[in-house]
């Protein structure tokens, strides 16, 4: 599991982070909501380790990867997948070779064995032929899926998802919220899933969250957030402009 | 505005600089230290070290063709202004060998190449900075040093020499080209000037500073690549920095390493 104890983080002169506490329990799909700018991709960083709390702690099953040196956090980080918000996959390699990037460098797979995975993980979501075309190339909703092709390439145990369904079609978007779905069944892959699409939210989700103000000021199942009379999170899911929270 | 209030704008402005100067040197060498650090494991992958190779040193052979040609005939040309009356011209070979190889050579290469490739390095490595590719790689566990600055850093320095000598001998040709047509020397009084005055450790040390050059070049590159800030505009202003930084300082460890080698070591 997954334990974040009193985190805090200042960007610039904006404090992002402040005492945010988060549970994530093993072989959960847990879904982060809250408004553009409130800290959620700042928030998955922490967990992989790209960004470093001013403080606060953070347990990947028991241990703190708070100052961790690189060599020893790579090791946590073999563990995890993370789709980024802009994707970034990288552009001066094929679609191919981003996916299947990871494999070449930590595993002894040969070629063709690390071909035929990457093919069968952009099928996955739902990619075809596209290993020989460069990131470029594609369009915005293509290299999302082609970036989270790469994510599941290794068969992680946690992934990290940065607005996985934004930019694609609601049919597509299904065929992504069923792959997060099958992963955790198939896989008991753990998963943190940061959305604005409430209809994905509501499909994928365990329990979820929502941060604010640089805390979570909110966790229930789907069910208590349809029911739930807390005012910030109904203003979020009806999505009106008044209520408290401020949209500046 | 008061005098005094200019000044300590001033003076707040220099303290405030050289902080910053202090701060990136401190950086730099780190950056280097994770270089050594990471040199055999960034190595093994040597197909990257290659494609690098490929890149810098491909990639310069017409520029470098150009600019040696030229500074051998400008060479020509000015020695046998400066040689009038005071210097038989029939010197003018060896003159025109030595000053290249020891200086006109690597130096004119390591600028040229820190001009085109410090430059795209640092657009390339900062590009991937703002869009957060570097996070990626690191996410995946994949160390940058190792991944992206070595081979880099590593492919500059073998490539340096490599384009010093094409440099050395594309330029001993344009000055013989010049000399023989226009200056009025024998091919073969030229070439056995050549060969009266050829010494190994003239080209050692150019093809030294050339190495080292090389690796001035590939971590300014890096360097400023890494430190790229916000979108398009950072980029631009990374890959300026990257070029200053690495033709400043390969102009001033060339005097350093002059007085190394040809006070101390070479000194005779
Ligand atoms: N590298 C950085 N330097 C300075 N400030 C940053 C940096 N990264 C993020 N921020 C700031 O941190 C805040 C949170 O950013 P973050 O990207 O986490 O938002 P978000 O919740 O993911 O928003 P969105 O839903 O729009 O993606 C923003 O105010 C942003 O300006
Ligand atoms: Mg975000």
């Amino acid at each position: 599991m997954i334990r974040i104890r009193e985190l805090s983080k200042r960007l610039g002169s904006k404090q992002v982070l402040k005492d945010c506490d988060l549970d994530i329990e093993s072989g959960e799909t847990i879904v982060v909501l809250g408004p553009s700018g409130t800290g959620k991709s700042v928030l998955l960083k922490h967990i992989i380790g790209l960004m470093h709390p001013d403080l606060g702690s953070i347990e990947i099953e028991g241990e703190n990867i708070v100052g961790m040196s690189e060599r020893e956090i790579n090791q946590v980080r073999k563990r995890f997948g993370m789709l980024f918000q802009g994707s970034a996959l990288f552009d001066s390699m094929t679609v191919g070779e981003n996916v299947g990037l990871s494999l070449r460098e930590h595993t002894r797979m040969t070629d063709a064995e690390i071909a035929r995975r990457v093919s069968e993980r952009l099928e996955w979501v739902g990619l075809k032929d596209v290993e020989g075309m460069k990131p470029a190339s594609l369009s915005g909703g293509m290299r999302k899926r082609a970036g989270l092709a790469r994510a599941i390439a290794m068969d992680p145990q946690f992934i990290l998802y940065d607005e996985p369904t934004t930019g694609l079609d609601p049919i597509m978007s299904d065929v992504i919220n069923q792959l997060i779905r099958d992963l955790q069944r198939r896989m008991g892959v753990t998963s943190i899933v940061v959305t604005h699409d409430l209809i994905s939210a509501y499909h994928v989700a365990d329990r979820l969250a929502m941060l604010h103000g640089g805390k979570i000021v909110f966790s229930g199942t789907p069910d208590q957030v349809r029911a739930t009379t807390d005012p910030m999170v109904r203003q979020f899911i009806e999505g009106s402009s008044t209520g408290p929270i401020q949209p500046v | 505005m008061a005098a005094e209030d200019l000044a300590l704008r001033g003076f707040e402005y220099i303290r405030r600089r050289a902080f910053d100067w202090v701060a990136d040197v401190g950086r730099v060498a780190m950056l280097l230290g994770d270089v050594c650090r990471f040199l055999v494991p960034g190595l093994r992958s040597m197909r990257l070290v290659v494609a690098q190779m490929e890149a810098i040193g491909v990639g310069s052979l017409w520029l470098v063709f150009v600019i040696s040609l030229f500074t051998g005939a400008v060479a020509a040309v000015q020695a046998a202004y400066q040689f009038s009356n005071v210097v038989p011209l029939k010197y003018i070979g060896s003159v025109i060998l030595r000053s290249v190889i020891i200086e006109l050579g690597p130096v004119l290469t390591a600028l040229v190449v820190g001009g085109r490739v410090g430059a795209s390095i640092a657009a390339e490595l900062g590009t991937m900075s703002v869009t957060e590719q570097i996070d990626a790689l690191r996410a995946m566990a994949i160390n940058p040093v190792r991944y992206l600055v070595v081979p880099r850093v590593v492919a500059a320095i073998i490539m340096m020499p490599v384009l010093t000598i094409f440099a050395d001998a594309i330029a001993v040709f344009g000055g013989y080209v010049v000399s023989v047509t226009s200056i009025g020397v024998s091919t073969h009084t030229y070439v056995s000037a050549l060969k009266q005055y050829f010494y190994y450790k003239d080209l050692f040390s150019g093809l030294l500073k050339a190495g080292f050059f090389g690796g001035i070049i590939g971590l300014m590159g890096c360097y400023h690549g890494f430190s790229t800030e916000g979108g398009a505009e950072g980029v631009g202003q990374a890959t300026t920095r990257a070029v200053v930084a690495a033709c400043v300082l390969v102009l001033i460890s060339d005097y350093v390493l002059a007085n190394v080698l040809f006070r101390f070591i070479f000194a005779s």
